[in-house]
């Protein structure tokens, strides 16, 4: 069966039907043994002290506000492309949960930076560029909400997000390309000189797979909202013209 | 409890604002979709009449 009979909105429904669920359960269980795990049971780092904990809250929300972005590139270049509507309704349901991750991941950032930069915040080139992907998140809904037809708010979503992928990319390669500011390099490497300890990695890592699932359930969640809220319309519509 | 030392106050206030942020997502995903699917089924009622 090819992927794009998933493009069908009844198919989507039974599909996200049968897995919603186990996935919740699944990002549950991941943030509850990352989040104790990292809490309780990792030491405190030489320099930064207990505030090493944050890293567990941090980069995971960093992580998915940035693929979150990528991930409505993709639905609204399917969308732009082949006009599938449950791709341009996916991109619609995932950017609350963006917008919510930037928002986890620029509060955590403020509140370790204070004691450890002095800070709440500086104009460093990661912090501005994750500060322009939180107001891109925020046109976006609001160009959703703004534009009446569907189709239409689709399309200029789907342009706006093309042009938000610029500040989605420079929010991850800030540091790389201007080598400056205060915030440090990337905390998960290939490069094990570079890497996060193993002590801090492992319950990091069943982290990060906590806030993938929980972006996806409630990504699935909330499309299947959109997909129901779009029938609605369809349906009050039709009722308003045959009694017009 | 962990001994937070003298950076209790940031670690507790991330971890809260990070609890408060995410269960309000959740709280108002599972509403909207609540309503929505009273709000359908009840208009495909009303068609099927």
């Amino acid at each position: 069966m090819s992927l794009w009979s998933y493009a069908n909105p009844v198919k989507f429904m039974a599909l996200s039907g049968r897995l919603l669920r186990p996935i919740a359960g699944l990002a549950a269980l991941c943030l509850v043994v990352g989040l104790t795990w990292g809490f309780f049971f990792t030491p405190d780092d030489y320099r930064q002290g207990s505030t090493v904990k944050i890293i567990y809250l941090h980069v995971p929300a960093a992580l998915m506000a940035i693929n979150a972005w990528l991930m409505m590139l993709v639905a609204s270049l399917v969308w732009i492309v082949r006009r599938h509507h449950v791709s341009a309704l996916a991109a619609r349901a995932a950017a609350p949960v963006g917008l919510t991750m930037t928002l986890v991941a620029l509060v955590t950032g403020a509140v370790w930076g204070q004691p450890m930069w002095g800070t709440w915040w500086a104009w460093d080139p990661r912090l501005t560029s994750f500060l322009i992907l939180f107001l891109f998140y925020l046109g976006y809904i609001s160009l959703w909400q703004a534009v009446e037809d569907d189709d239409t708010a689709a399309d200029l979503t789907g342009v706006l997000c093309l042009v938000g992928s610029v500040f989605a990319v420079l929010s991850r390669y800030a540091v790389n390309f201007w080598n400056q500011g205060l915030h440090q390099g990337a905390s998960l490497s290939l490069d094990a000189e570079e890497n996060v300890a193993d002590v801090f990695y492992f319950p990091l890592l069943v982290c990060i797979a906590g806030f993938v699932l929980l972006f996806l359930a409630l990504v699935l969640a909330r499309t299947r909202t959109e997909i129901r809220a779009r029938r609605l319309r369809a349906l009050t519509l039709r009722e308003r013209m045959i009694h017009a | 409890m962990p001994d937070l030392g003298k950076y209790a106050a940031e670690v507790l206030g991330a971890y809260a604002s990070t609890a408060i942020l995410l269960a309000a997502l959740v709280v108002l995903t599972w509403r909207r979709s609540a309503r929505v699917r009273r709000a359908l089924e009840r208009a495909e009622a009303r068609r099927d009449e």
